[in-house]
């Protein structure tokens, strides 16, 4: 059984400490929370740097002190502090760093109302489970055998066929009824490769579709899409030794993972609103009458500081949208407004959250989006690569990774 | 016998001098000993369910943390209840504490705005001072009846 420590501030008083056990219990997980004495509490800061007002979050400080000096008492740890909470947010952020600096344990941070639900949790926790589960395999860096992957998305659903660490076929499908989009992509990925369906010898499905469409296609491996699109990124864009960071926005949710030698060490997943996923890029093209692929073409031809925009809602973001163009604003302006828009709450909410290093590689549909790397870029300051099938990454991932299971 | 509401309110040592002057002290322990032995056992360990930050709000607005809220259903009615309250400044983290120190200067607003009898303390450091902080509750609380 995995133990994931949980380091926490206002749980039990929001109503979800019952979510956060269930969500564990669903992935093969224990909640565990390491002992520390009064005096560990009491002389926090000698050890950890800083104490605050909250005793919470001094004795969340403390169990991070004592995980670090004992990393035999938890696989992996969940630092999850009150939204809205600026102390505890200051605190989240630097257990995070802690740990990650002083020990190997996977962490996920997590900022809940009395909304959160163990399905809002099960990605995350599913994700954190694997790492420390599933390390062999995650360590996996090349495809072999003829094996497929889909990926069941929120907006579309995408499949690769891959023949020994060759991508041979791609299907790309909008999501509409879940298991016909996969079966669909999934025959437009084996037409394009030329190959048939009892040819391939293992499939493995992610996505938010994963179960559904696992179970339907008696899938080899059903697996979330952190561990596995972090996987497929680091293949595609031949990163897979040392440090990276995977930025993925997708249409309904946006991840950014920090990568050591492939396997996801710490990120987060999110978005407060629709602002700042590819639904509102959508919307932005939609609005200018081009289609989405030209969108980012447009914009790398335009200038966001034109167009007053901030998108932190669809709602408010597609006012600004409108009004913008009813000033007069070029179109390629606004469209580059969209992109930058939606870059900067990424960068705002969730870069924060992980360790940025190099090479930063933006993956999903989104990615194709030419504005939106460069906007990234320019808030990073840094190099933002877009592998080839950057759309197809959890395809890709999911192919790699059931490969290794059909060694044994 | 006066209702009494203490500061930390999760303070045994002011309880346990209130309950000895004949009072009834107002503790968060009650509040979370009724929940946690319901008959519903929904959300262990204290049974504090999504429902608590939701009651929460009669004390603080939505942009407050879940938290704050949650703790704030459990701590709110205690002092709608008092009739008399003392509070400890600085009284460390061993008297008692919410956990959550926006919570603690919520309550400690709450109490000193709600215009009941008070007596305002400052946490002894040494033994002399020790016995003043008694004899001064033992005075406040035989002067309430």
């Amino acid at each position: 059984m995995i133990r994931i420590a949980q380091l926490s501030c206002g749980a039990e008083y929001s109503g979800i400490q019952k979510e956060i056990e269930r969500a564990a219990d669903t992935v093969g997980a224990k909640i565990v929370y390491p002992e520390v004495s009064l005096d560990d509490i009491l002389n926090v800061e000698n050890k950890f740097g800083v104490k605050v007002a909250s005793g919470d979050l001094n004795l969340a400080m403390a169990r991070a002190v004592r995980i670090v000096e004992n990393p035999d008492l938890a696989d992996a740890v969940i630092v999850m502090t009150c939204f809205r909470c600026a102390e505890a947010a200051i605190i989240r952020s630097e257990i995070r760093k802690f740990i990650h600096e002083h020990s190997k344990i996977p962490v996920l941070s997590y900022s809940f109302t009395e909304r959160t639900t163990a399905e809002t949790l099960l990605t995350r926790m599913e994700a954190l489970v694997t790492t420390v589960k599933f390390r062999g395999l995650l360590a996996r860096e090349k495809q072999k055998g003829l094996t497929a992957g889909i990926d069941s998305g929120s907006t579309t659903t995408k499949s690769v066929i891959m023949r020994d660490n060759e991508v041979i076929g791609t299907g790309w499908v909008p999501t509409n009824e879940v298991l016909k989009s996969a079966e669909d992509a999934f025959e437009a990925a084996l037409k394009m490769a030329g190959v048939k369906k009892e040819e391939v010898q293992a499939v493995g499905v992610t996505g938010y579709g994963r179960f559904l469409v696992g179970k339907h296609i008696n899938a080899r491996l059903i697996q979330e899409e952190i561990t596995v699109n972090s996987k497929g990124a680091v293949f595609l864009a031949d990163a897979q030794k040392g440090a990276a960071t995977v930025i993925d926005i997708g249409g309904m949710d946006n991840k950014a993972i920090s990568v050591q030698d492939g396997i996801p060490g710490g990120f987060t997943m999110g978005g407060i609103c629709a602002g700042a996923s590819g639904r509102f890029l959508e919307l932005t093209a939609k609005r200018l009458g081009v289609d989405i692929t030209e969108l980012g073409k447009l914009a790398l031809k335009g200038d966001y500081r034109n167009v007053a925009m901030n998108s932190y809602c669809i709602v408010f973001g597609t006012q600004s949208l409108v009004n913008s163009l009813a000033l007069g604003c070029k179109p390629e302006d606004v469209a580059m407004a969209a992109c930058h828009s939606v870059a900067e709450q990424v960068y705002e909410q969730q870069l924060q959250e992980v360790e940025v290093k190099e090479p930063v590689i933006m993956v999903g549909g989104t990615a194709l989006v030419e504005g939106l790397p460069r906007a990234m870029e320019e808030l990073l300051q840094q190099k933002v690569r877009v592998p080839k099938y950057a759309q197809y990454i959890g395809a890709v991932g999911a192919a790699l990774l059931v490969s290794g299971l059909l060694e044994g | 016998m006066a209702k009494v509401i203490v500061y930390p309110p999760t303070s045994m040592i002011l309880s346990d001098l209130v309950e000895r002057m004949g009072h009834k002290a107002l503790v968060v322990s009650e509040s979370v000993r009724k929940l946690a032995t319901a008959n519903d056992i929904q959300s262990p360990p204290l049974n504090v369910t999504p429902e608590e930050p939701k009651k929460g709000l009669r004390y603080a607005a939505v942009d407050v943390p879940s938290g704050v809220r949650g703790r704030m259903a459990l701590i709110g009615p205690l002092i709608e209840e008092a009739e008399a309250a003392i509070v400890v400044e600085d009284p460390g983290w061993l008297t008692g504490c919410a956990g959550c120190n926006r919570t603690n200067e919520l309550v400690r607003l709450l109490i000193r705005t709600k215009g009941v009898p008070l007596l305002d303390l400052a946490y002894p450091t040494d033994d002399a001072e020790a016995r003043v902080f008694v004899q001064k509750i033992k005075t406040f609380l035989e002067g309430l009846k």
